[in-house]
């Protein structure tokens, strides 16, 4: 009876069956889901390094089935130069957190970018620091009330939000970089695209690969799940917009240019 | 400090840090989240502007301690607090300032490890501080309080001994002072103190020559003249702030040194040692730099055996053996990793080393 | 005098706050008090837990590996932890939960239905007040209005519409507590 049924979605290989600690209502897990689908469908699970970096993804390691590193915080892509330099073949990606990335490890991601460095960045924009309470974030939007910030984030006082592809569009070396928000559906399903080209990027060996996905937190944003996915669409995408910034491998492949590439039009 | 006006409050050693500084005289402060000390930040974030002051999240440890070194050297009574990973990042800058000679205040909150570790109790930075503080000759004058009292009474005062020996003064704790309630006697936050640093930059017209500050000299003579003038401030601090408490027998047959919360431990086990038949006396370090050596050496005399008590796997127990000069046998209870010596566990090694 | 009281339960059953509300109640009757919080490693979800000294000496250590009290909320809390109470200690224990009698032959127990009397209060967020209730009416440790006081200093001003449920709950449970002396023991 089941013969002629063909399997639709199923748990991915890649993934453990270790119960993520996210909160509920938290895009961490989707984010996990969807690399790991990638991973299972560009067959290269047993190649992949998974670097864990430190926040509340801290525990990559565990829910990813991959080799892993844990690194310090910030440090990931550093980490990364050092594993591909000794074993270019092998994948690595990085999983990091705004904090983790554009904060504490910001001469890292622009260092490693600049260089082309070839491994991939899953980049989780939240716009507040996770793991340590919600402090506010260097992507924090203004306005934005953070347990360092009970005022609401203000440019005066603590500068304004950073954005990341817009910053590492300006060098050279990256090959593919693009935003993408853990929200609807459509949005989900363009993240995961982005994210295969990413990996795919890496593949061919043509260098920095990096995508960001606005993400929620409810527990620090103080908002319901559903509340947290309509201030993603509805808040973040303003000062973040989705977007493929460069994408070499389209270019290699000769089809359209990035400016209509996933992400936008769907 | 207005020492009469002090309220009783019930509150967590975060914030009686916080307000500890705030009535040092404290009015900048530069850090970066870590947990267990997370709430220091929170409460500068709120309550700073109040009182006129300046609070400004890094976007690092190793950015904060240059932002300390900044507004330090503009003359400002300036804080960071962290816990041990961030504490490691600041060891560049506080050589800087240590080699510059600038005063600053410091909290570790430290946390269990090497590397990311957890978020539990430990006492495994005491080298960080007494030996660390970067590269050179140098470290941080270092105060361990063992109750939330102490937290806020230190922090307080740091901000004075700092800029006595213009040297960064570090409060050293742990998770569980960070995060424990207590009764607390909380002072008043003071008036900004004027910015008495004849050696600070900034706007000056005429009055005097310009102020450089800097720890690069080239010249070798020049350089070991700055340290011998560091070493002199290092010298008086161990003449006019050496501290610690004892507590128990006075014909004690063991001594038992611990600080900050495993001392707490000890006066619990020094209480059960004697219940047991077992004469100890604790004495516990309120200075690790400077170090009480003269009351352990004295101690020492007079007891059988030393027992040292710490939350780390040996760091302390070196400076309690340097100061015993052999005059009795020195013992280690060490635990590691976010757990602390337990009072049954003190007792029992009192009691097998008298036995 | 001295008290070493353990508090364990299930996040959201407010045994934190409850801790705080016995020390602090303990500072304002003039006694030495810590608490001590250990959030377990899985920080949500887990069990809650804190220690409470209050002497009229010394507190020495704020972390006790043998309580003489454990105040114990939920079955999980029960299971890990009742097994550590004193010997000859107390357990109080919330029946509305927790089924098995665990801990050793050596401790008294103290049963209390804090869910049940919570809701027949009106008030679910009090069983940590039947609880605490029930300890203060079995000890006289500290009174009843002290821990409201001290309450009600703890709770912010927004919260304050609820300290008569609070309140009726301390009594509640101070009256199941008294109840239960025996005579001697
Ligand atoms: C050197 C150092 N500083 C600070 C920390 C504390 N810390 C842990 S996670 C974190 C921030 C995490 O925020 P983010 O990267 O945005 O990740 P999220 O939790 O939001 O997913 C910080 C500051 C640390 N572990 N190491
Ligand atoms: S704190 Fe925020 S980012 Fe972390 S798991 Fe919870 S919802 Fe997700
Ligand atoms: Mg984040």
């Amino acid at each position: 009876m089941t013969t002629d049924m063909k399997q639709v979605y199923a748990y991915p290989d890649a993934l453990t069956e270790v119960e993520m600690r996210y909160c509920p209502g938290c895009t961490h897990g989707t984010a996990h889901r969807l690399v790991a689908e990638v991973i299972d469908e560009l067959g290269i699970k047993d190649r992949t390094v998974t670097l864990a970096t430190v926040g509340c993804s801290v525990y990559a390691y565990e829910y990813f089935d991959t080799d892993a590193v844990q690194c310090s915080h910030g440090r990931a892509p550093a980490v990364a130069t050092g594993i591909k330099r000794v074993q270019p073949d092998t994948i690595v990606f990085a999983y990091q957190g705004d904090g983790d990335l554009a904060s504490i490890g910001m001469a890292e991601i622009v260092h490693a970018a600049a260089r082309g460095e070839n491994f991939t960045v899953i980049f989780l924009n939240n716009a507040v620091y996770g793991m340590t309470q919600g402090q506010m974030a260097p992507t924090t939007l203004l306005g934005q009330k953070t347990t360092t910030s009970p005022r609401g984030r203000t440019a005066p006082e603590a500068g304004f939000p950073i954005r990341v592809c817009e910053l590492l569009d300006t060098l050279d070396g990256p090959a593919f970089l693009a935003r993408e928000a853990l929200s609807t559906p459509p949005h989900v399903r363009n993240a995961k695209r982005a994210i295969k080209r990413a990996f795919e990027t890496q593949v061919a060996g043509l260098g920095f690969s990096l995508v960001e996905l606005l993400s929620t937190c409810p527990t620090w944003w103080g908002m319901t799940p559903l509340e947290a996915i309509k201030h993603v669409d509805e808040q973040m995408t303003k000062c973040y917009p989705i977007a493929v910034f460069r994408d070499r491998l389209a270019a290699q492949e000769g089809e359209q240019s990035a400016e209509s590439a996933p992400g936008e039009g769907e | 400090m207005s020492e009469t006006q002090r309220t009783r409050e019930f509150i967590t050693g975060n914030e009686a840090t916080a307000r500890g500084a705030i009535a040092g005289g404290c009015r900048y402060f530069f850090g970066y989240p870590i947990t267990p000390q997370n709430k220091i930040p929170e409460y500068m974030s709120a309550h700073l502007p109040e009182v006129g002051g300046v609070f400004l999240q890094a976007e690092s440890e190793v950015a904060a301690i240059n932002m300390v070194y900044g507004a330090s050297a503009a003359g400002a009574r300036v804080m960071t607090t962290s816990s041990s990973p961030g504490i490691s990042l600041m060891q560049e800058g506080l050589s800087y300032m240590i080699g510059s000679e600038l005063p600053c205040v410091l909290v570790n909150m430290v946390r269990g490890g090497p590397g990311l570790g957890n978020i539990g109790p430990a006492q495994s930075d005491y080298w960080l501080a007494t030996r660390g503080c970067g590269h050179g000759d140098g470290q941080c004058i270092t105060l361990t309080p063992n109750s939330v009292q102490e937290l806020h009474d230190f922090t307080a005062r740091a901000f004075e001994i700092a800029d006595r020996y213009r040297n960064p003064t570090m409060v050293l704790a742990d998770a569980i002072l960070a995060n424990m309630m207590e009764p607390c006697d909380v002072l008043p936050p003071t008036e900004m103190p004027p910015a008495d640093r004849p050696y600070a930059v900034g706007p000056h017209g005429q009055e005097r020559e310009r102020n450089i500050v800097n720890s690069l000299w080239v010249d070798f003579d020049e350089m070991e003249e700055v340290n011998l003038r560091i070493q002199e401030r290092y010298r008086q601090a161990a003449e006019e702030i050496t501290d610690w408490e004892e507590y128990g027998s006075d014909e004690p047959e063991v001594l038992v040194c611990a600080y900050g919360i495993s001392s707490r431990v000890c006066e619990s086990a020094v209480d059960e040692a004697g219940k047991a038949g077992v004469q100890a006396r604790l004495v516990r370090p309120k200075t690790v730099f400077p170090f009480p050596s003269e009351p352990i050496a004295k101690w020492a005399e007079q007891a059988k055996c030393a027992v040292v008590v710490e939350a780390s796997m040996g760091q302390f127990v070196e400076d309690v053996r340097l100061a015993v000069e052999g005059r009795c046998p020195v013992e280690l209870v060490g635990h590691a990793g976010g757990n602390i010596p337990a009072v049954s566990e003190v007792v029992a090694r009192i009691l097998e080393m008298t036995s | 005098m001295r008290e070493e009281i353990f508090l364990g339960g299930l996040g959201g059953q407010g045994v934190l706050l409850g801790g705080q509300m016995m020390a602090r109640a303990g500072m304002d009757a003039g006694l030495n008090v810590s608490w001590f919080p250990i959030y377990s490693p899985e920080v949500r979800g887990g069990s809650t837990t804190c220690t409470i000294v209050i002497t009229d000496g010394r507190v020495g250590s704020p972390i006790c590996e043998r309580p003489e009290t454990m105040i114990l909320m939920d079955p999980v809390a029960a299971n890990t932890f009742a097994p550590q109470v004193a010997e000859g200690g107390l357990l109080v224990l919330n029946s509305s939960m927790i089924e098995q009698p665990p801990g050793h032959e050596d401790c008294e127990t103290l049963w209390v239905p804090a869910n049940d009397i919570a809701v027949e209060i009106g008030n679910e967020r009090t069983v940590n007040m039947v609880m605490i209730g029930a300890w203060a009416g079995r000890t006289s440790a500290l009174s009843i209005e002290g821990i409201a006081e001290a309450l009600q200093h703890m709770l912010p001003e927004r919260h304050h519409k609820h300290m008569p449920a609070n309140i009726a709950a301390l009594e509640r449970g101070a009256e199941i507590g008294a109840e239960s002396r025996q005579p001697g023991g």
